[in-house]
């Protein structure tokens, strides 16, 4: 319906950039009337998804759509191209969004949090940047909506504005730009400048024309300087964001940062450095050591944390590095399990921070040890976190098994070994941290409530249909994965 | 007939205004005239650009008198550029000023200060005009006795003693500026650029043009604030009434910095003194203390006014690297960044002007909150720290882009970190500001607060959305500041 009032695959490429800012605009008008106010936000992640469904028809046709250029100077220039593999992500991002609108609305007013204009004025300016890195047609654009993104989830990471709030903007804010100026900028001018170009294009730009050395030097800047990807050492932003409130850490570590960064990482490999180049030059093999390493350790540390969002967000670090590792296979099958990686990891973990902050409006519980039984009062919301749970483990039917199953398959093919063995004992850590949660959950019997206390139920129905619908999802994903594995495939050029 | 005379008319009508300013004894009429002079300046401004841009060098013979017994004004790309962003600046700001000025400043002395101010404009538009090396000392003088002036006229007692300070170094830097000149007369018996040039390049070596090169370098390097003669500036800016310190900020280190690449690269050129001595070395040296030490300083300082200060000289550090790189594309990032830092500089010190103007103080410890109160004014200063920091999509970007692509293309690879270094330091001392405005509750006092009257907001928020205009779209500073420098590495034909 709205395809054939735009036609064109660029008017609906455009508006769909256009729906988030407007909704920015809008929303603090309606700044005094709530009800307004999340309509505006309800009714634009409708309709973004809506075009982002019509976008990916084109695609999954064949039809790549875009956007004439913006030249800021000669060679630098703001521009709009979508592949698959951002078609991938921004399907992830509207879809969610809406879910997430529907969640906050619950969460931001079950918990009586001041200063929701804002907050809702910095969701859209993120989902915004969001887009512009998922359609951005070269290093530029990436960048630039890059450090959007940062600048727009700092105030939502320091929203509570007490002191642990503005540290943990503080650990935030300089280590993401911090990296991405230092890093990822002289990569970016650096690429420019011996590749000539900074336009994306499948196979790569450096091919043929930089030293094998150099290739790993700049892989290196890349991936560090994308701290977003959260590869370790530059993981430390991470759980210090675990301050914010839920609805932010859902966005933050499913939906648009985390995956902002794993898709930049895995966009670079395949559209910068070319899959086939970077295994050619022989210097990007550290960085699947790298990657596995961030996947025990952080394994590791989950394990140890009482706090459910900490363990939450150390699992986040670990499975963002499945991506990063499936990427640096280098094989096309591995790379097709990178993609779809990102999506199943988006709607599983946004399943669990869902169930987290669900936990927290309803019974005001943070640790771990204080969930003995609580699946008996909660069963929508603990049995939404036993499904994401079991993804994240990587158990069929649950969308996690699929991309753990396409890079084995990669790394089997090319004999290496070391993935295999990486993604075999992060399974079993993978399982040791979440499973003890879902069993006391269910078969443990709750602490008696203190006198005076009553007993809660489930939190309130904006939250349990949120985490009920991504529930769902994760397991739909498992039996129709059919849309992103075909633009998957598009982008490794298997189909 | 009024186009054959724009190159001495610009100079003259914020002159004349001056004059007629300080004849009146009521505020508001000197505004009058100060808004008319500066908004013609600006019009010549924009009609002796055009002009360059279609026909080429303008030369300009005062009274008559040719070259080079008579002072030549002589505009190309390069000082077209400089006077347009002065120009601008000085418009723009001048309705701010009515608001602010009378918060600050008694009754008595208003139409002091549009005299002053107007004043200041006159003399930094003649420096940039003149092809005169003698005529370029008097405007110096001008335009330095004039915010001498200004910075005496600010709300607190300590504005007098910043004040004396200045005079102090400012008047050995021209000291040193004219010393140098005289040097260069004795040696080639003449003062016109242009002439000076031809002569120089027909001169050996010698000890005296040598002195003369290091007499004027350090008198322009105090009139910029190079590091480490920069002690003068953040006192001057911290204590100047808030629209002085934002004319200050955005054009007066800026004019300095264009007479120091005009002498060195017009005037001597790139052999001669340049290639023989280390002196370039010496401006890298002192450009990365300046972007790593003055941002550092600034990272520590509470004030907010004398933490831009201290910005400031780290972004003169970011002109002059350019200058030592000696490319053309590291002069064209030094030549962007005079209207970059211009655009920023001057947003960031109006916000902060409109916060002194409400709160009393721009102290660091008294603006709690006051972001969610003045959304608009600190917006603003977020937009401009935004661009110093040299965030994508902001002028600072652009600016720092060329900086590092020149590095790179010296093989400087170390250079171009070195810079994003530094830049990163403004994450810090921007951070600071806006956690303290944005995310902490307001105190009762500055609950109470709102945004200023429209006539400060306006200037604040174009000087803001300009500084993201040129950062989406650096076309036109860019292309300017590229046939700057050219113009500039050229040489006189």
């Amino acid at each position: 319906m709205i395809g054939s009032l735009f036609p064109g695959g660029d008017n609906v490429m455009l508006l769909a950039l256009c729906v988030p800012v407007i909704a920015a605009i809008l929303i603090p008008l309606f700044g005094a009337r709530p009800n307004l106010r999340e309509t505006v936000t309800l009714v634009s992640a409708g309709v973004l998804f809506d075009l982002v469904v019509i976008l990916g028809d084109k695609v999954l046709r064949g039809d790549l759509p875009s956007l004439p250029g913006l030249q800021v100077l000669p060679g630098l220039e703001i521009r709009f191209a979508i592949e698959p593999l951002g078609m991938i992500f921004a399907l992830v991002a509207s879809t969610l969004w809406i879910v997430n609108s529907i969640y906050s609305i619950g969460y931001m007013r079950g918990n009586n949090e001041p200063r929701q204009t804002p907050f809702y004025i910095c969701f859209a300016v993120a989902i915004f940047a969001t887009l512009g890195i998922a359609f951005s047609a070269n290093l530029f654009t990436l960048f630039l909506f890059y450090e959007v993104l940062t600048l727009s989830t700092y105030p939502l990471v320091t929203h509570k504005g007490n002191d642990d709030a503005r540290k943990a903007g503080r650990i935030y804010l300089v280590l993401l730009l911090a990296t991405s100026m230092l890093l990822l900028l002289p990569a970016i001018i650096w690429t420019g400048v011996v590749a000539g170009t900074l336009d994306f294009a499948s196979g790569g730009i450096l091919a043929g024309k930089v030293s094998p050395a150099l290739m790993g030097v700049l892989l290196f800047l890349f991936v560090y300087g994308i701290g977003k990807a959260a590869v370790m050492p530059v993981h430390f932003w991470l759980p210090a964001a675990m301050v914010a409130p839920t609805p932010v850490s859902a966005l933050l570590h499913a939906v648009a940062v985390v995956k902002a960064g794993v898709f930049s990482v895995v966009k670079v490999i395949v559209y910068v450095f070319g899959v086939d180049a970077l295994r050619e030059a022989g210097t990007g093999d550290w960085l699947a050591y790298v990657a596995g390493f961030t996947v025990i350790a952080a394994s590791i540390v989950a394990l140890r944390q009482d706090n459910l969002k900490k363990r939450l967000a150390f699992s986040t670090i670990s499975q963002l590095s499945y991506v990063v590792l499936a990427a640096a296979i280098l094989t096309p099958i591995s790379l097709v399990g990178a993609a779809m990686h990102i999506a199943a990891h988006a709607v599983s973990k946004i399943t669990l921070f869902f169930a987290a902050g669900s936990i927290y409006t309803a019974a005001h519980l943070t640790e771990i040890s204080q969930l003995k039984g609580i699946g008996r009062r909660m069963p929508w919301t603990m049995t939404a976190f036993a499904i994401g749970a079991l993804s994240m483990i990587g158990v069929p039917p649950t969308a996690g098994f699929l991309g753990k199953w396409f890079m084995l398959t990669g790394a089997m093919e090319t004999k290496q070994w070391v993935p295999v063995g990486v993604i075999m004992l992060s399974t079993i850590l993978n399982a040791t941290y979440f499973l003890p949660i879902i069993f006391d959950a269910f078969f443990k019997a709750p602490p008696e409530p203190e006198p005076g206390h009553h007993a809660h139920g489930e939190a309130p129905w904006p939250i349990v249909l949120a985490l009920t619908a991504t529930a769902a999802g994760t397991i739909l994903l498992f039996f129709f994965p059919a849309i992103p594995l075909a633009l998957a495939e598009m982008m490794m050029g298997m189909r | 007939m009024i186009e054959h005379h724009l190159p001495v008319l610009i100079v003259l009508v914020p002159l004349f205004g001056a004059l007629l300013s300080s004849l009146t004894h009521r505020g508001s009429i000197a505004w009058g005239v100060a808004l008319l002079a500066t908004v013609l300046t600006l019009a010549g401004a924009i009609a002796l650009l055009a002009r360059v841009t279609h026909e080429g060098v303008i030369s300009y013979e005062i009274g008559g008198w040719a070259p080079p017994v008579g002072i030549e004004y002589r505009v190309d790309m390069a000082n077209a550029l400089v006077i347009l962003i002065v120009a601008s600046i000085a418009a723009v700001i001048v309705p701010y000023a009515r608001v602010s000025v009378a918060r600050e400043i008694a009754a008595d002395q208003h139409a002091w200060f549009y005299t002053m101010y107007l004043l200041c404009v006159t003399g930094l538009i003649g420096i940039a005009v003149t092809g005169d090396a003698f005529n370029a000392f008097v405007f110096l003088e001008v335009s330095s006795l004039a915010t001498y002036t200004l910075i005496a006229l600010g709300p607190s007692r300590r504005s007098l003693l910043s004040a004396y300070q200045y005079l102090i170094m400012g008047t050995i830097g021209a000291t040193f500026y004219i010393i140098g000149v005289g040097l260069l007369l004795t040696i080639t018996g003449t003062l016109n650029f242009v002439d000076l040039a031809a002569r120089i390049a027909d001169t050996q070596y010698d000890q005296a043009l040598l002195a003369a090169f290091a007499f004027i370098t350090v008198g322009i390097g105090l009139k910029l604030a190079l590091f480490p003669l920069h002690v003068w500036l953040p006192n001057a800016y911290a204590k100047a009434p808030s629209t002085g310190t934002a004319l200050l900020a955005s054009t007066a280190t800026k004019v300095a910095v264009y007479l120091l690449v005009r002498i060195y690269f017009s005037v001597f050129g790139v052999d001669k003194i340049i290639g023989d001595i280390p002196v370039l070395e010496l401006l890298l040296i002192l450009s990365i203390a300046a972007m790593f030490f003055a941002s550092i300083v600034a990272v520590f300082e509470k004030n907010v006014k004398r933490l831009l200060a201290y910005s400031s000289v780290a972004q003169v550090g970011y002109m002059i690297l350019g200058v030592s790189m000696a490319t053309t594309t590291a002069l064209t990032g030094t030549l962007v960044h005079l209207a970059n830092h211009a655009l920023m500089k001057g947003a960031a010190f109006l916000a902060i002007g409109a916060v002194a103007y409400q709160l009393g103080s721009v102290s660091l410890d008294r603006m709690k909150g006051v972001g969610r109160v003045m959304p608009i004014t600190m917006g603003c200063f977020v937009v401009a720290g935004l661009s110093l920091i040299g965030v994508p999509g902001t002028v600072g970007f652009i600016s720092k882009y060329y900086l590092v692509i020149a590095a790179f293309e010296k093989g400087w690879w170390w250079l171009a970190f070195l810079i994003v270094a530094s830049s990163l330091i403004a994450v810090f001392y921007v951070g600071r500001v806006v956690e303290v405005a944005w995310f902490s509750a307001p105190d009762t006092e500055a609950a109470e607060l709102r945004d200023p009257p429209l006539l400060m907001l306006v200037p604040t928020i174009i000087l803001a959305a300009a500084c993201v205009f040129f950062g989406v779209d650096a076309s036109l500073t860019a292309g300017l500041a590229e046939g700057a420098a050219n113009v500039l590495f050229g040489g006189y034909q």
